[in-house]
């Protein structure tokens, strides 16, 4: 289990609230499914974000929100493995966590959850998602490269319906303290590890980005 | 923050645990602990910070500053601040979230005279 938190050095000089935007194509392509039709179930994985609850129920869509990347920070989770090493108990976390009918959502935003998920959690969660999804349903991820660096900011996501993308810096509050911080990169997926990773996926389409982040457009 | 002093407002305290429904006709403010289900159909709910709410709540408005496990109906507005933890479903006309508040849950926004707005 890698260190979870950036350098709290960081987190004093970097501003939280403000708002940055980016331009994304799998965002642009979701957004033209959200726009174009009306009543599709979606699931945000990502952190809370008023903005989208708002799009998608505007929009006429079924709204389900999750934050996975907190939920899997809950300490009842942290368990010791046979060699006696720390490690995060994959089964109660997904008893306790996206616990939906098979074939339930059209489109899910995992936004850069497995970039800042435990290792040990992403492929069940991934796993989970698949079970979750109808046939035929989208799901965007954003990987980072190796440029990105250890330290590269986790955000909150906020859509737009269009390809632009609001950004927030995210920090927590460690458990058990109350200085808040922002999560760390905890790994970088090369290309074939995402292939793997969504193996059980229909089609999987990439998008690199200028800013050191590949979009990938998985259909189920 | 402090209950707010209001003499139409009924106060639980945080060393106050209540298991059982709770219904009434006149604001709540909880910042201990309620198992059961709670109805103030025409009223707002405040869930203190140290507020700890086990239960289906149908109110008129509802603050969360706490924990909350159970579905949500606010009829007017639902406010969720930064300290907020829901997990449950939540059906309401408007709703706010605070940066940082934790919200696990289907969102339902009902709109009335085609008008629903979710601020940040």
């Amino acid at each position: 289990m890698k260190f979870f938190w950036g350098s709290s050095k960081r987190a004093e000089e970097s501003a939280p609230k403000q708002k940055l935007s980016r331009r994304s194509s799998g965002v642009g392509e979701i957004s033209r499914v959200l726009n174009s039709q009306e009543g599709l179930c979606v699931l945000d994985v990502g952190a809370t974000s008023a903005n989208n609850i708002r799009y998608f129920t505007d929009n006429g869509h079924k709204n389900y929100s999750e934050d996975l990347l907190r939920a899997s920070l809950d300490p009842a989770l942290r368990t010791l493995d046979s060699a006696g090493k720390a490690t995060i108990d994959s089964k109660k976390f997904l008893e306790e966590n996206l616990v939906y009918p098979n074939a339930h959502f059209d489109i899910v935003l995992c936004w850069n959850l497995p970039d800042y998920m435990e290792e040990s959690l992403v492929k069940p969660t991934i796993d989970r998602l698949w079970s979750v999804m109808k046939p035929g349903g989208l799901l965007l991820a954003f990987f980072h490269t190796r440029d990105a660096g250890p330290d590269s900011t986790c955000y909150r996501y906020h859509v737009t319906g269009t390809d632009m993308l609001d950004m927030q810096e995210i920090r927590f509050a460690v458990p058990g303290q109350a200085e808040k911080r922002s999560p760390r990169l905890q790994r970088v997926f090369n290309n074939r590890h995402i292939e793997n990773l969504f193996r059980d996926f229909a089609s999987i389409k990439f998008f690199l980005a200028r800013d050191n982040i590949r979009e990938v457009l998985v259909v189920r | 923050m402090d209950a707010p002093q209001n003499n139409e407002l009924a106060n639980i305290g945080r060393s106050v645990v209540i298991k059982g429904d709770v219904s009434g006709s006149e604001d709540l403010y909880i910042d201990g602990e309620v198992e059961g289900n709670i109805d103030l159909r025409s009223h707002s709910l405040t869930v203190g910070p140290n507020g700890r709410v086990k239960a289906s709540v149908n109110a008129k408005s509802i603050v969360v500053l706490g924990k909350v496990e159970g579905s949500l109906i606010a009829s007017d507005r639902l406010d969720l601040r930064k300290s907020a933890v829901v997990t449950g479903d939540v059906t309401t006309q408007r709703i706010a979230i605070e940066e940082g508040a934790f919200l696990k849950g289907k969102v339902d926004i009902q709109k009335e005279a085609g008008k629903g707005t979710a601020t940040s």
